[in-house]
């Protein structure tokens, strides 16, 4: 086990095409953390750069010990688990997870013990004998993540390996995921663009956007103080709600829907700034006079919530409400917004004005 | 499918059996010829049925040969053909999947104009370039040899292009596998490309298989000697047009044993012909 180390990587593609810039990151040893950005984040990328598979344009990447810039995938001392499986279609489970052995040199019985070993871990035993096309989509995947265990690697690399299941099998395997976790202990670099994925896997998320790290930290950490506008947006099911906001006094931020009281211990704020508030710390106070008037023009049923609809002036507000109350559609409520639910970044850079 | 009633449900079967009989009518005169004695088949007076002397004929043909201007079994000539074929038809499979091979998965100054040379190739067939080829075959003394017969026709352009078109398909996450397995290319090509290949590779035997056992402009060139002729060439050289009579019966028995091998070759691999053609082992 080793922890990666990554310092001022870039990587510019031809046509000069900066895909991931100035990046620096520790995963410590033992870690699972996971890579969460949008589609072309640049944590594909950044991950294979640490697997070799892309050279590095400049910065350094360290595992353990040693620099691996220029060293070879095989030598490296990875494994990684492909989206699309990557499984070879001719040869059985078994060859399959004992192929990267036998090229090193390992000899036999040490193959055949680690592969029995790892398939017992995996259950994936009664097939060893089987051709990938002859197994499903999960099989397949536990086939995957075995030719990567058997090779008791220093770092484990995931490249978006549920996103090829349906969902729920994406649960079980991401429950199998972190049971594997837990038991072999190994560092873990998980690349996703799911945050239930990235929110339940990882011990340190970093969030990334545009080639660049938005925000470092444990999973509540990034939901509870986001670090960005961005992290704010990307990170929460429904979004959190964002919009324009101007310091009226110390510790009051007035909004399109009102003015709110806002924690001054967390934030230094004056002048114009954006407000974010989750949906579901908004409450509905009832129909009294005091709080945020709010119509509900659309209520969508999630079953265990209930999200209404509605706007701050003209900015689009989503509320979450406990299924098991009133229907307020069409009905004129009160909100109750607390101060610890107000989140304020800077109205230009959109980084967060937490103190 | 549609459901086919009443005269509609023939229909197909009696326009493939016209199909049929169209292509296969002419073989079975050749083969009825070929049991005659000559002079019946000569004097164009020959029955629908086999005659008596499938055996003496055949006999004759394989192993004594005719009295035309090649005298030469027509055994020799069988294998003369055999050998030229497959040699031209791996030989072309084995350049092709190593430079389609090449122009894939490295990446090299000039790869795509090396990839377009082998392209243009296509235009340029044996019998367009046929006076330069001859020249340096004659130069190389490699007249009246299996050599000459078979390199000037294994560059191939069609079957290079066959490859890379199923290279292409090889998803990249097997390359970058391979990579972190430890196996470089040329491992990664004799275990993963070349089984991956498997029913490409044998597609691609039968056309090729077929294209060189019927070569004639280039193999009459190249060789002089009886004992280095094809069969193809055989059966043209048997049909004398001078003075002496055609031993017509051994020409048409001839031309059946010619259309022997590369039957047996379709029939026996036609399963993993369609399958090459047709589907991808991913």
């Amino acid at each position: 086990m080793a922890q990666v180390e990554l310092s001022d990587i870039r990587k510019v593609y031809p046509g000069n095409v900066e895909a991931v810039r100035e990046v620096s990151l520790t995963v410590p040893n033992g870690s699972f953390t996971v890579l969460l950005g949008p589609s072309g984040c640049g944590k594909s990328t950044l991950l294979r750069m640490i697997a070799g598979l892309e050279t590095i344009t400049s910065g350094t990447c360290k595992i353990g010990e040693r620099v691996v810039n220029d060293i070879e995938p095989a030598a490296r001392d990875i494994a990684m688990v492909f989206q699309n499986y990557a499984l070879y279609p001719h040869m059985s489970v078994y060859d399959n997870m004992a192929y990267g052995l036998r090229n090193r040199g390992t000899p036999k019985p040490e193959i055949e013990q680690r592969v029995r070993e790892a398939a017992k871990l995996l259950a994936i035993e009664d097939f060893l004998a089987r051709k990938p096309r002859a197994l499903s989509g999960g099989q397949r995947q536990r086939v995957a993540m075995g030719r990567a265990i058997v090779r008791e690697p220093q770092v484990f690399l995931f490249d978006e390996p549920l996103s090829n299941l349906d969902a729920k099998l994406r649960v079980t395997m991401r429950l199998e995921i972190k049971r594997l976790h837990n038991r072999l202990n190994a560092t873990s670099i998980f690349v996703t663009h799911d945050q239930v994925e990235a929110m339940t896997l990882a011990d340190q998320v970093v969030v990334m956007n545009a080639g660049l790290i938005e925000q470092i930290g444990a999973p509540g950490e990034v939901y509870r103080h986001p670090a960005s506008r961005f992290v704010a947006s990307f990170i929460g099911s429904p979004a959190m709600n964002l919009m324009p906001g101007k310091i009226v006094e110390p510790g009051v931020v007035e909004t399109p829907g009102g003015k709110l009281a806002f924690d001054t211990a967390r934030f230094d704020a004056s002048g114009e700034v954006e407000v974010g508030i989750r949906p579901e710390d908004i409450h509905v106070a009832g129909s009294g006079t005091s709080g945020i008037p709010f119509a509900a023009e659309l209520v969508e049923e999630l079953g265990a919530t209930r999200l209404l609809h509605g706007n701050f002036g003209a900015t689009p507000i989503i509320v979450a409400v406990p299924a098991s109350g009133t229907i307020y559609e069409n009905k004129e409520v009160r909100l109750s917004i607390g101060p610890a639910a107000i989140h304020l970044f800077d109205k230009t850079t959109g980084k967060s004005l937490a103190r | 499918m549609v459901e086919h009633r009443g005269f509609s449900r023939f229909l197909p079967h009696i326009v493939l059996v016209i199909g049929v009989a169209i292509v296969a009518f002419p073989v079975y005169l050749c083969f009825v010829g070929s049991t005659h004695p000559q002079d019946i088949v000569a004097n164009g007076q020959m029955p629908l049925t086999p005659g008596p002397l499938f055996f003496e004929t055949y006999y004759k043909t394989l192993f004594v040969g005719s009295s035309g201007s090649t005298r030469e079994p027509v055994a020799t000539m069988l294998m003369n053909s055999f050998i030229m074929a497959c040699i031209i038809a791996l030989g072309k499979i084995a350049i092709s999947i190593l430079s389609a091979f090449a122009v894939v998965y490295f990446k090299f100054p000039f790869r795509m104009a090396a990839f377009w040379l082998i392209f243009i190739t296509l235009m340029l067939p044996v019998e367009v370039r046929i006076y330069p080829t001859y020249k340096i075959a004659s130069d190389l003394n490699l007249l009246d040899s299996y050599a000459g017969l078979t390199i000037p026709l294994i560059a191939s352009a069609t079957a290079t292009l066959f490859f890379r078109q199923f290279f292409l398909t090889i998803p990249d996450e097997l390359v970058e596998a391979s990579k972190l397995d430890g196996a470089g290319p040329l491992r990664f090509f004799w275990d993963t490309v070349l089984p991956l290949s498997r029913t490409n590779i044998a597609a691609l035997f039968v056309i090729l298989f077929i294209y060189g056992w019927n070569q004639y402009l280039w193999p009459i060139l190249i060789t002089t000697r009886d004992d280095m002729q094809t069969i193809v060439i055989g059966i043209k050289k048997m049909i004398v047009t001078a003075d002496a009579l055609t031993e017509w019966n051994v020409v048409l028995a001839t031309a059946m044993l010619a259309m022997l091998p590369p039957v047996m070759v379709v029939v026996l691999m036609q399963r993993w012909f369609v399958k090459g053609l047709v589907e991808t082992e991913k």
